[in-house]
């Protein structure tokens, strides 16, 4: 179980205006600014649960995976991650956590990812056999075959992607703090890596705290989402719920000819594009709308929530506004 | 402690990987090859303060063997780990940094000894019994002295690193250490031959004792076995003491890392 009760982490940064008037004077009197990277959070995630940590470049997301992970020390506030204080780094807490934060962390850039194994396998003190045995399901899982003996340089964003998840999970951790772990891959990729962090949840009961900024990789991942903007909390539930508060629209797209006249009153025109158009439909309407569409538009018919993208866009605004 | 054997053989691995590399390196420390000849050349004409030029050949080639030998980089590793970040990754082992470190840089010992064994022959016949000791007694304290100054050398090399965490740009530092190595340890002018001052300030300074002592030891200028012996304790309090040093500023920084990300 992972605890934080009133985190607060702020920073001390040297703000210095540009020109060389200011760089000679910077010399002898510099000053601070402090930054509130998080202001004050709190929540708990149960142990094998899957929470998406969303929010905008500088939101605070990855100094609060920092905190967790024991590589930053809070200003001030709580945190346990299984019992232990992150901070302290004890050999017991770093056997049970994991922080992947993109692919150059833990693989040894000349040397095949095979050597980051060895090292990764006598650190954590693992047993020959059970490493073999998790090595050879992590390669199963994530499709390692033929890719540990290359030097890690030679692999390509994806490769190394992979390889990097297969590190650092060999020690079998039971809490993963994952930060854009599908930063630059393609789509195939990213659906790997998401089958991949879901079947290893399952399979290990293992608590995930997700960032990333594509909102595919939290809508098929993340039941519950935290949404932090300014370091402050805006928004901690049910994915589904958040989406169903914030848009309660739907969007419906459909082939098929209707008049100019007749489309707009079924609903806001979003798109339209080869022949298919896309509405925005206010949740109470749906079934007269959909309704109507099968008698007059034909059958190819398709009804989904809107994008995480503008339900996120909407939720900063609004907040933002308030 | 159980790592070690793992860390050191991918040390090893890693340091055949970077073989391009390291043979760069060893050319960059060719400085005492220059010494020799500029010094030889004075010596040939009539011995200098004692000192004939089968003396400056024995000094500077054994110079070159253990500079090579003892040396790392360690150093420019660690501040630019601190430097991107990727320290991170190490702190997120159950293993202390420095352990792993020790592993990857003792690791590269066996292909420095490779490299510098033809220099180790050039020396056995240029020098051989003529110069070199030979009893036991000063063999072995050869051994430690050896060792010693390749832990001294690793831990002023993880003191300079470490600086990383407070300063934004440790590399300048490194290369005024060098400046400073270069004359107080011997690297360039045999000790004895400097103005009385720079020695005496060098017997306060840890810098002889990476190079110029255990040279000097090798070459038979310290004959008397207690002298010697000294001059290796020395050399391990200088090692202790900086390890300890290197480990207290290690401390400091991640706490400072800790606290301002870096």
């Amino acid at each position: 179980m992972i605890a934080v009760e009133g985190l607060t982490k702020h920073f001390r940064v040297h703000r210095r205006p540009p020109g060389l008037k200011a760089a000679v004077r910077s010399l002898f009197h510099r000053s601070y600014d402090t930054v509130k990277a998080v202001d004050d959070i709190s929540f708990t995630i149960e142990r094998g649960e899957r929470v998406g940590f969303l929010g905008p470049n500088g939101a605070g997301k990855t100094t609060t995976m920092k905190v967790l992970a024991g590589l930053l020390h809070p200003s001030s506030g709580a945190v346990t991650v299984e019992g232990h204080r992150p901070f302290a780094r004890t050999p017991e807490f770093l056997q049970q956590i994991t922080l992947v934060m993109g692919q150059k962390q833990q693989l040894i850039w000349d040397l095949p990812p095979a050597e980051t194994y060895a090292l990764n396998r006598a650190v954590f003190g693992l047993d020959a056999a059970v490493a073999r045995r998790t090595l050879d399901e992590l390669t199963e899982l994530l499709g390692l075959g033929g890719l540990t003996d290359k030097p890690t340089r030679q692999l390509s964003l994806g490769e190394r992607m992979k390889c990097e998840l297969a590190a650092a999970l060999l020690h079998q951790p039971t809490t993963l703090f994952l930060d854009e772990p599908t930063i630059g891959l393609d789509v195939a990729m990213q659906v790997t890596i998401r089958d991949f962090i879901r079947d290893y949840n399952q399979r290990h009961d293992a608590t995930v705290l997700l960032t990333s900024h594509y909102m595919d990789d939290v809508v098929a991942l993340c039941p519950r989402v935290i949404v932090i903007d300014g370091g402050r909390i805006i928004h901690d539930g049910d994915l589904r719920a958040l989406v169903k508060t914030m848009i309660p629209d739907k969007l419906v797209s459909f082939t098929g000819a209707l008049p100019d006249d007749e489309v707009p009153r079924l609903g806001e025109v979003v798109k339209r594009e080869g022949g298919r158009t896309t509405i925005l439909v206010p949740e109470a309407r749906l079934r007269e709308v959909i309704g109507h569409l099968l008698d007059r538009a034909g059958t190819d018919l398709a009804v989904e929530d809107p994008p995480l993208e503008d339900v996120m866009r909407k939720l900063f605004k609004d907040k933002r506004a308030s | 402690m159980a790592a070690l054997p793992t860390l050191i053989r991918l040390g090893t691995i890693e340091a055949i990987a970077y073989r391009a590399e390291m043979v760069v390196w060893l050319l960059t420390t060719t400085m005492p090859l220059v010494m020799l000849s500029l010094w030889t050349s004075v010596a040939d004409e009539a011995p200098f303060a004692a000192w004939a030029t089968r003396d400056f050949v024995a000094y500077y080639l054994v110079a070159l063997i253990l500079r090579n030998l003892t040396s790392n980089w360690v150093a420019w590793q660690v501040a630019e780990e601190i430097r991107t970040g990727t320290v991170a990754g190490r702190l997120l082992r159950p293993v202390h940094p420095f352990a792993s470190y020790l592993g990857t840089h003792l690791g590269a010992v066996p292909l420095r000894a490779a490299a510098v064994a033809p220099v180790m022959v050039v020396l056995g016949f240029t020098s051989g019994r003529a110069v070199l000791v030979t009893d036991p007694g000063h063999l072995g304290l050869i051994v430690a002295a050896v060792v010693g100054c390749w832990a001294l050398t690793f831990a002023v090399f993880l003191c300079l690193g470490t600086l990383a965490f407070f300063l934004d740009k440790p590399m300048g530092l490194i290369e005024a250490y060098f400046g400073v190595f270069a004359i107080m340890s011997g690297y360039l002018v045999p000790l004895p031959l400097l103005p009385s001052w720079i020695q005496t300030m060098a017997r306060w300074l840890p810098f002889r004792s990476m190079l110029g002592d255990p040279v000097a030891i090798v070459i038979g200028r310290v004959p008397d076995l207690g002298d010697a012996a000294r001059l290796v304790a020395q050399q391990w309090a200088w090692a202790t003491g900086l390890l300890v040093l290197a480990a207290a500023l290690w401390r400091r920084g991640v706490r400072r890392y800790e606290a301002f990300g870096g």
